[in-house]
């Protein structure tokens, strides 16, 4: 199976194109704005993780590592598409139009952090593992009776490929031919259990073989290759030929959410090599210098901008007005039911009483 | 109940850790299953230490998916095993509702006893600890409306192991609720070795002839702290820590009932079909004529568990209970 579903790569290790016919397409716009978005991406999340251990936000879900997965499948959508992500995949959600305060909202537990952006299909992040699929395979479903070219990228990990609506989600998109990619980031790891224990399948791609639709792995940490395979499935989404399964194989260096401690589990030497000679960012730094894109001006430019905005972020979190108990109770129907209309009021009167 | 001289001080997670390895060492038909709970020894290190001790094919991690480890464990317990699963979180359970529902709970009833189901769901439950988004759950209701299972939910370490042995060791299905927030929030002295506490049996945490408070869970420690206040205001309550929701200690329920003719109920949950409107409904049934004022519920929303920035405002606090216990006295 490995065989049949090699890691495919555009980019190597060291910044190599090694699939030529690519080459035209790599324009220094998109490196430009891939770099940008990789920067911004692991320059936040690493921001909300020193955010987390002083206490700022609640417990919070990194992603570093995955950077490439992320920004690469992210910037291959067109805006009128869905996204589908995963509470790991804030990455995704913020190149693609969720802003970093929203983001940063969403972590200090306030509702207003599932708000898409205007005129955004972006579904709030999906917490039990898994449920996105069916309802990817849904609303995309819903697109191709509409008639027209939208397509939907649904994000899930190695981990949710053992959970019932994995297949269930495949086989329905499957069946009705939707406009769906199934996006695995196959991080090799679900909280401390390897995907050699998860599965016995060699690989997630292979998976795609029982649904008759196309299965495709590729390197993860390579911005190139999720971003034109993504690109490629998404096309194909949007001309009719349905779904596909993208099993983009990569690592999460750090720990499964802030509460988590992998050294329980791992070798943290694995990730410290993997930095080291696999990281996403590295790989695009290389291929900037190997092909003359790299400026350290630019570069140190594109830090220093990405800094402030995370600041701003930050600083706007910080002003935010405090959560109003009141909001708990207004949205969970179009009009309240009495038991909440009496429930809110005789809570709030109370309140009120307690603090007047 | 057998009587263990040694004991140790321990927290509600480590009581759970210990009632694991006592039924491990004890019995060789237990058998642990769940998500991340062997190398990892559990996200909550409710089974840290187990795998270890006892070996990969009596602790078993298993893959990410809540029906296949439910529905085997099921199958296990069929064919002669004692298996223990582990839910994450209670938020996480739905994926088994129908394993649980349509089979372990039923199994007995549609072969007439031939064929039996004797495990154990451990869940963790519960808001108040700032968790993400949907790891706050408290639907013991879904379980306690459902035939054919018993549901535990212990508010203290001593009971939490007690407890849970007695589930293990009881014919049938038993979802044993284990609230988070109380996890690691005291010690206290628990035996060594093997005890049991009687399921079905509620306990008394504090004497008083005013009021009746009637609590689970996480909600214990609201309801004494409420009740200590009221103490001081002159009003003192009989509290009762439920230990299982179902079947509900009739007895002691309405001995307290009839004795104080007053009761306020604390729930964590939804107010609407949660346990409480059943314990109104208890009291209507065994002590209408002895009450002197109507039943109060103090309960979460009929909302879904809030965002964390929320959860002060949606779980019952002491100051609420006191509130429902003055106004119970003074109706
Ligand atoms: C239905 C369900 N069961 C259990 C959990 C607890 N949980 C959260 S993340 C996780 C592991 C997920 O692994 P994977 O799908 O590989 O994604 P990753 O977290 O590695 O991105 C588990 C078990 C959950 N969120 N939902």
């Amino acid at each position: 199976m490995e065989r049949q579903f090699p890691i495919r790569q555009i980019m190597d290790e060291q910044g190599r194109i090694v699939e030529h016919e690519y080459r035209g397409q790599i324009t220094e716009e998109l490196v430009m704005a891939m770099y940008r978005h990789l920067i911004r991406t692991r320059t936040f999340d690493r921001k909300c993780v020193s955010l987390q251990r002083q206490g700022r936000i609640g417990p919070y879900v990194p992603f570093e590592g995955q950077e490439a997965c992320q920004v690469g499948s992210a910037l291959a959508l067109e805006d009128e598409d869905w996204m589908f992500p995963t509470y790991r995949d804030h990455g995704a959600m913020m190149t693609f139009g969720r802003t970093l305060t929203q983001t940063l909202l969403y972590w200090k537990g306030r509702t207003e952090g599932c708000i898409p952006p205007q005129g955004k299909k972006i579904v709030p992040p999906y917490v039990p593992i898994a449920t996105q699929l069916p309802q990817a395979a849904g609303a995309a479903y819903a697109e191709k009776r509409k008639g027209t070219k939208n397509a939907v990228i649904v994000y899930f990990g190695d981990g949710a490929t053992s959970e019932g609506d994995f297949h269930e989600g495949l086989n329905f998109a499957s069946v009705f031919n939707a406009p769906v990619v199934f996006f695995n980031q196959n991080n090799q790891y679900a909280i401390s259990v390897p995907i050699t224990r998860q599965m016995k399948s060699k690989t997630i791609a292979q998976k795609a073989l029982a649904y008759d639709i196309p299965g495709i792995r590729i390197d993860g940490n390579d911005i190139f290759a999720v971003y034109f395979h993504t690109k490629q499935a998404l096309e194909r989404a949007r001309n009719g030929e349905g779904p596909t399964l993208i099993e983009a194989v990569t690592w999460r260096y750090g720990a499964h959410t802030t509460s988590d401690d992998p050294s329980k589990y791992r070798d943290q030497e694995e990730s410290k090599r993997r930095r080291e000679t696999t990281d996403p960012i590295m790989r695009l730094e290389r291929f900037m210098q190997r092909e003359g894109f790299w400026d350290e001006n630019w570069a140190n430019d594109v830090q220093e901008r990405v800094n402030a905005e995370v600041e701003q972020a930050v600083a706007e979190m910080d002003r935010y007005p405090s959560a109003n108990p009141e909001d708990m109770f207004d949205y969970v129907f179009a009009e309240p039911t009495w038991t909440i209309a009496e429930q809110k009021q005789a809570y709030m009167e109370w309140k009120r009483g307690m603090e007047g | 109940m057998t009587t263990a001289v040694n004991t140790k001080t321990l927290t509600l997670v480590q009581a759970v850790n210990d009632a694991l390895r006592t039924m491990l060492k004890e019995r060789d038909d237990v058998i642990l299953l769940g998500e991340d709970i062997g190398k990892n020894g559990g996200v909550f290190r409710a089974t840290e230490g187990l795998q270890a001790e006892f070996g990969e094919d009596r602790v078993i991690d298993t893959p990410l998916s809540e029906a296949g480890f439910t529905g085997a464990a099921i199958g296990m317990a069929l064919n002669g095993f004692r298996p223990v699963v582990e839910i994450q979180f209670l938020g996480f359970i739905y994926p088994a509702y129908e394993q649980i529902m349509t089979h372990a709970a039923r199994m007995r009833a549609r072969t007439m006893g031939h064929f039996t189901v004797p495990m154990v769901i451990r869940a963790p439950y519960g808001a108040g600890v700032r968790a993400p988004e949907i790891h706050s759950d408290s639907t013991e209701a879904l379980f306690t409306h459902m035939p054919g299972m018993k549901v535990i939910c212990p508010a203290s370490p001593y009971d939490a192991k007690g407890l849970l042995i007695a589930a293990i060791e009881d014919p049938d299905p038993v979802l044993f609720l284990e609230p988070m927030r109380s996890y690691r929030a005291f010690r206290e002295e628990v035996p060594e070795g093997k005890y049991t506490v009687e399921i079905g049996k509620a306990k008394k945490l504090r004497e008083g002839d005013d009021v009746t408070v009637i609590a689970w869970g996480a909600m214990v420690p609201v309801a004494l702290k409420a009740a200590e206040s009221a103490a001081k205001k002159g009003i003192h309550a009989d509290v009762i820590d439920l230990r299982t929701l179902y079947p509900l200690d009739k007895d002691m329920i309405a001995a307290s009932v009839q004795k104080t003719g007053r009761t306020v109920i604390v729930q964590e949950a939804h107010a609407t079909g949660g346990l409480a409107s059943d314990i109104v409904a208890l009291i209507n049934d065994t002590s209408f004529l002895y009450q002197k004022a109507p039943v109060a519920r103090v309960t979460g929303f009929d909302v879904p568990v809030p965002f964390f920035a929320y959860e002060d405002d949606y779980l019952p606090t002491p100051a609420r209970v006191l509130h429902a216990i003055e106004k119970t006295v003074n109706f």
